[in-house]
């Protein structure tokens, strides 16, 4: 379970995060929304840990990560694996050393069995035999999923996705929802997915948050949100631009 | 300006702070062996074997003009043969370990803000963290452990290039009387003053390495601050290297003497 109480993130004089608050089940799949910047990214460094607030708790199956050091966050971390939005690929590494990292680091698994288990998850991610690859020669698209490879190779119960399908074509957008999916059904995974695009929330959140002017500003189950009436949600949704500055913000001004 | 000044001195005091916490997590994290050893052996060889022809060229060639300039003044007053006894003291206490720090600084310490802080702003750094591993463990501790086994190993050699250039030199070049000149050189080059070279190479391979993985760690964004990070590392390095330098030989000096 992962509960935020009354988080509040400043970084010098901007407040990105004021009083945010929200809980997410074991086994829940949540699918936080919002406009670009609107702070989507901190928050889910907040609940891994990445960064802290300037106030408020984060429980992580009710204990309190605030507090705690580097080193005894590395214990909790184990439990969660991550996918950032730019992939955070290890650029000196293979695909497959990227991919086998944790398995490296926190494991002892023999030479071969390392290389089994990298296959059956390069496989479940659609990119079988690319271990020797060098990220840098990798698409966007290709790189997500290796990053994603990384995240779950070795059975988080928490899974945090940084918009895995922004930048993407529709086509790849579409497997990587499936996939999604996908880890979440087969390794019961509770699941958290950032993003601004709409098909991906409609899809993997089984609840949706949507964040603004830097609090959840509405919560609910997807067709709940979707459809409500507020004007802020409706207006994002249906993705059109402040009305005052679409009459205004012409070129001249 | 007196503001500026003040700023500027904190802003330092801090540095050495942030870095002197940072060897000390290294330390800890050294102590319970939670150590990535094929970094290790690939910074070694990187530290040391990649360094080898920098540290070579400037150790044989400071020797030999060593031994020129204090030939051209003892040849007034008659005493070439004690050429080499300055050449040799001088390399080993002096020359060689901070010639060469100065030389690696450049080349290693750049090369490890540039890197480290290039993992930074493209989050590698945050993606370590989140795979449960402590950024300290995998990336500082092999490059600081690298530092501290090859730096008074390639100060040796710089050493003992220099002595060997300067031999060249004095006996080859201006015909110094070789017997003689190689026995007051081990007369007035004492065990002191190669254990002081050996000792400074290992504190200034410390220095290089930790400063390149503080500025790298606290890299500020994009490609300028890489960039930024990278030369910083240079200046702050060579400078906390020439400053302890000096407090390092009154020191050694005492504590060795008294021994
Ligand atoms: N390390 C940081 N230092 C200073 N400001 C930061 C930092 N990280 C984020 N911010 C600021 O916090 C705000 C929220 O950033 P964040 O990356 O969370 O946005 P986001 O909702 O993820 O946007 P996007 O959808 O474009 O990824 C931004 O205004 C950004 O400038
Ligand atoms: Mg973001």
């Amino acid at each position: 379970m992962i509960e935020a109480r009354h988080l509040l993130k400043r970084f010098d004089d901007q407040t990105v995060l004021d009083d945010v608050s929200f809980r997410i089940e074991n086994g829940e799949s949540v699918a936080i929304i919002g406009r670009s910047g609107c702070g989507k990214s901190v928050l889910l460094k907040h609940v891994i840990g990445l960064l802290k607030p300037d106030r408020g708790e984060v429980l992580i199956d009710g204990e309190n990560i605030v507090p705690m050091d580097e080193r005894q966050l590395l214990r909790v971390r184990r439990n969660f694996g991550m996918v950032f939005q730019g992939a955070a690929l290890f650029d000196s590494m293979s695909v497959a050393e990227n991919v086998a990292f944790a398995l490296r680091r926190n494991e002892n698994l023999t030479e071969a069995e390392t290389a089994r288990r990298v296959a059956r998850v390069l496989e479940m991610v659609d990119l079988p035999g690319t271990e020797d690859k060098n990220p840098a020669e990798l698409s966007g698209g290709m790189r997500k999923r290796v990053g994603l490879a990384r995240a779950i190779i070795y059975e988080p119960q928490i899974v945090l996705y940084d918009e895995p399908t922004t930048g993407l074509d529709p086509i790849v957008s579409d497997s990587i929802d499936h996939l999604i999916l996908r880890v979440r059904d087969h390794l019961k995974v509770t699941t958290v997915v950032v993003t601004h695009d709409m098909r991906t929330a409609r899809r993997v959140g089984q609840r949706v948050l949507m964040m603004h002017d830097r609090k959840i500003h509405a919560s609910g189950a997807p067709e709940e949100v979707f459809n409500s009436p507020d004007p802020v949600v409706r207006q994002f949704i249906d993705g059109v631009a402040d009305p005052e500055k679409s009459t205004h913000g012409n070129i001249a001004s | 300006m007196n503001l500026s000044v003040k700023q500027t001195l904190a802003a330092w005091l801090a540095g050495l702070g942030q870095i002197t916490l940072l060897a000390r997590e290294a330390a800890a994290a050294l102590l319970t062996f939670k150590v990535a050893w094929r970094n290790l052996i690939y910074q070694v060889y990187f530290v040391g074997v990649k360094s080898q022809t920098v540290v070579l060229i400037t150790g044989a060639f400071t020797g030999m003009v060593l031994a020129a300039q204090t030939y051209f003044q003892f040849h007034k007053v008659k005493m070439d043969t004690a050429t080499l006894a300055v050449v040799g003291v001088s390399m080993c206490s002096e020359l060689g370990p901070v010639l060469t720090a100065l030389m690696v600084t450049g080349r290693v310490g750049a090369a490890i803000a540039a890197e480290i802080g290039t993992m930074r702003v493209t989050e590698q750094i945050d993606a370590l963290r989140t795979l449960a591993t402590h950024p300290v463990d995998y990336l500082v501790v092999p490059r600081v452990l690298a530092g501290l086994i090859a730096l008074p190993l390639l100060t040796a050699e710089s050493i003992s290039l220099g002595i060997a250039g300067g031999y060249g030199v004095g006996v080859g070049l201006y015909g110094i009387d070789p017997v003689y000149s190689w026995a007051h050189m081990l007369k007035y080059t004492g065990d002191t003053d190669l254990s002081i070279g050996l000792i400074k190479a290992l504190i200034f391979g410390g220095i290089l390495t930790l400063v390149g993985c503080y500025k790298g760690m606290t890299c500020g964004v994009g490609a300028e601050g890489v960039g930024k990070a990278t030369t910083e590392a240079v200046v702050a390095a060579s400078i906390t290297i020439l400053i302890s330098d000096f407090f390092l030989t009154l020191g050694l000096e005492r504590l060795l003497n008294a021994l």
